[in-house]
């Protein structure tokens, strides 16, 4: 990327855009912004094909039909590979985070094959649907405070040799496999079940995909107490008895 | 049915009775209208006691995610013009709240009931309904809810074969293809400023194009079918191409559009537009929404707005800045417990109001505020933020459970 651009991707609003998850779009948005970036922000419709050049790809959550039709036309398309070929930070929530993996139980009940860039494979639960507030411990490699987050989803997420548990949950169901995982990530691509939106509510996650994604170790501080205030209040909220 | 006389049978008698009683009670332990808990006995006493009130009224049922209890309103007042109607005004929805309102209805012609989305189906099957309007249908209470688009899917199931003439929004195509199964449509092109959820075609899951007012699905043709009535700016376009003006006293474009349909629903009835709208006029406030209050020596206008298509209606028909708007988000069961719609919502249409936030999840206003670049003051109570706005009438949007609050606060 050149030095003070950001090219942001988001992709298929039309499809996976059900859950608040355009949150994430405008929180990275607005914090590159905030640390003197230029952002060109491309939201990718479904008819539409993805950009190769992108720096961040974000993609969120969606009903069962449009989440089959996403998978297909990603798959399709093939520009989210070469993106990630290419070194692209992807950042995915709920069912673009099944997207990502190898494969996925669709809305006809279905294996659906996804895009294989998470080494990931979602099945869907039997029981009820997780949905509430959630509360956990990021991996700590990736040095970050506490995870909170909403979950509403009925997938089971099983993790392969190559990727990483993104959080360990205190509060919540996560990827439903029963060991308290939580999402997955490897260098570059990152999963998560995860709304609120994620980034609004941990806004130094969205820092971190702006570090990988201009190669730094530090950004400039910004005003984040009103994250901070939502954060405390929704972190012992979550730890209150229902 | 037992005849004219005398249209209840002892069992059903018996079960009106009951809920009317605990009703009552209900009411006397200052416990709301006791509409619903009344309801609950008297379907528990006698289960067809919906499809036998229902048996002697002309049924019209009034369904879609935003507008419901105001379009109920609108069209009862419009048929009263034909004769008496019962309807559930205060917006209890669901069978128990539904049954309770018929069943302080036996003198009435007309029954104009609000049905929840989720018991549209339902209610159809019991009620027999002569006329179903269906407006909008979009994200809800994605919690608690089933998807949008199977929500039109349950509709269209419902509906099928159904005997009642359906009036429905041509310009939703979530409600189009809910409205499509059934064999007598009235289309009306009442508008929807919320796309956000039809943005892939509900028959064959392609891409919509929606070039201007029309839409289409380039891959399989559903497309939007040619309305015979209209909102056409300030004006109700008629079939016969008559143009009659709109002069609600209930502000916005949404409210329109619910004028145009209930029109045309006063039409199935032999209501002639313009004496339906003129009935129409006399409504102020439904519910305690659009109602101006006097609080603290100043006039404050109360918005309600569930979802982000709600949210988005409402920015639009607010004074312009520098109007003060204070912003009131709960997240209790009513509401749906996540919070995360906010984000649906285009907050940066509100640059160059003072705006105040308060209610349970002020802190996620916040956060979307400061995200959406805006300046705002995060309030405590109502109280305080009315101190702190400046001159001019205030208007305040709120959800449901936050709606309530601020009425009770206000003593509406």
């Amino acid at each position: 990327m050149s030095d003070n651009s950001l090219r942001l991707v988001w992709i298929y609003p039309d499809l996976l855009s059900t859950y608040g998850d355009q949150g994430n779009a405008l929180v990275v948005e607005r914090r590159a912004r905030q640390r003197g970036l230029d952002v060109a922000r491309l939201d990718v419709r479904s008819d539409q094909p993805i950009p190769t050049s992108g720096d961040i790809y974000l993609i969120g959550g969606g009903e069962d039909r449009p989440q089959r039709l996403a998978a297909e036309r990603l798959r399709r398309d093939g520009g989210l590979d070469r993106a990630v070929g290419n070194g692209a930070i992807v950042f995915s929530v709920c069912a673009g985070y099944q997207i990502l993996g190898h494969e996925f139980i669709n809305d006809l009940g279905q294996r659906e094959p996804g895009l294989g860039l998470l080494d990931v494979v979602s099945t869907r639960g039997e029981g009820e649907r997780c949905v509430g507030d959630v509360l956990g411990d990021i991996d700590a490699r990736l040095g970050l405070p506490q995870l909170t987050g909403f979950e509403n989803h009925q997938g089971i997420t099983h993790l392969g040799p190559t990727a990483r548990p993104f959080a360990n949950v205190r509060l919540g169901k996560g990827n439903g496999t029963g060991d308290g995982t939580e999402g997955a990530y490897n260098d570059t691509v990152f999963g998560t079940y995860m709304h609120g939106p994620v980034l609004a509510r941990n806004p130094l996650i969205a820092d971190l995909l702006l570090k990988l994604a201009l190669d730094v170790n530090a950004l400039p501080p910004i005003d984040d107490r009103w994250y901070e205030a939502l954060r405390a209040e929704r972190i012992s909220s979550a730890q209150q008895p229902a | 049915m037992a005849g004219n006389s005398d249209p209840l049978s002892p069992r059903a008698k018996l079960a009106v009775t009951a809920g009317k009683a605990v009703a009552a009670a209900s009411r006397a332990a200052g416990r709301g209208s006791g509409s619903v808990i009344g309801g609950r006995v008297a379907l528990k006493l006698d289960p067809d006691l919906l499809a036998t009130l229902a048996q002697h009224l002309d049924v019209i049922l009034v369904s879609a995610t935003n507008g419901k209890t105001t379009t109920t309103r609108l069209i009862a007042e419009a048929l009263r013009a034909a004769g008496p109607v019962v309807s559930n005004a205060l917006g209890a929805n669901m069978p128990a709240g539904i049954t309770s309102a018929l069943a302080g209805g036996s003198d009435s012609r007309y029954a104009v009931i609000e049905v929840d989305e989720k018991y549209l189906s339902g209610v159809a099957r019991d009620t027999d309904p002569k006329c179903i309007a269906l407006l909008n249908l979009s994200r809800d209470q994605l919690d608690r809810a089933a998807e949008t688009r199977m929500m039109a899917e349950h509709w269209r199931e419902g509906l099928a074969g159904s005997k009642a003439v359906v009036v429905a929004n041509a310009d939703d195509p979530l409600v189009v293809w809910a409205a499509s199964s059934s064999p007598n449509v009235v289309w009306v092109a009442a508008g929807q400023m919320w796309k956000d959820d039809a943005w892939s075609c509900p028959s064959c899951g392609g891409v919509m194009q929606r070039p201007g007012d029309d839409w289409f699905c380039g891959e399989c043709g559903f497309r939007r079918p040619t309305p015979s009535w209209a909102l056409s700016g300030d004006h109700v376009l008629d079939p016969h191409g008559s143009a009659w003006p709109i002069n609600l006293q209930l502000p916005g474009r949404a409210n329109k559009a619910n004028a145009a349909s209930s029109a045309a629903v006063a039409a199935v009835f032999g209501v002639p537009p313009q004496v339906a709208l003129e009935r129409m006029y006399a409504v102020q406030a439904v519910a305690g929404r659009y109602d101006v209050v006097q609080f603290m020596q100043r006039d404050l206008r109360l918005l309600l707005a569930k979802n982000p298509a709600g949210w988005l209606e409402t920015f639009s028909l607010i004074d312009p800045p520098p109007t003060p708007v204070i912003l009131s988000v709960n997240a209790r069961g009513a509401d749906g417990t996540d919070t995360s719609w906010l984000w649906d919502v285009d907050y940066t249409r509100l640059t160059g109001h003072p705006i105040f936030v308060l209610g349970d999840r002020k802190l996620d206003l916040a956060v979307r505020l400061e995200v959406a670049n805006q300046s705002f003051q995060v309030c405590e109570t109502l109280d305080q933020a009315v101190q702190m706005a400046p001159a001019g009438r205030i208007e305040v949007i709120a959800n449901y459970t936050a709606f309530q609050d601020l009425r009770r606060r206000v003593g509406n």
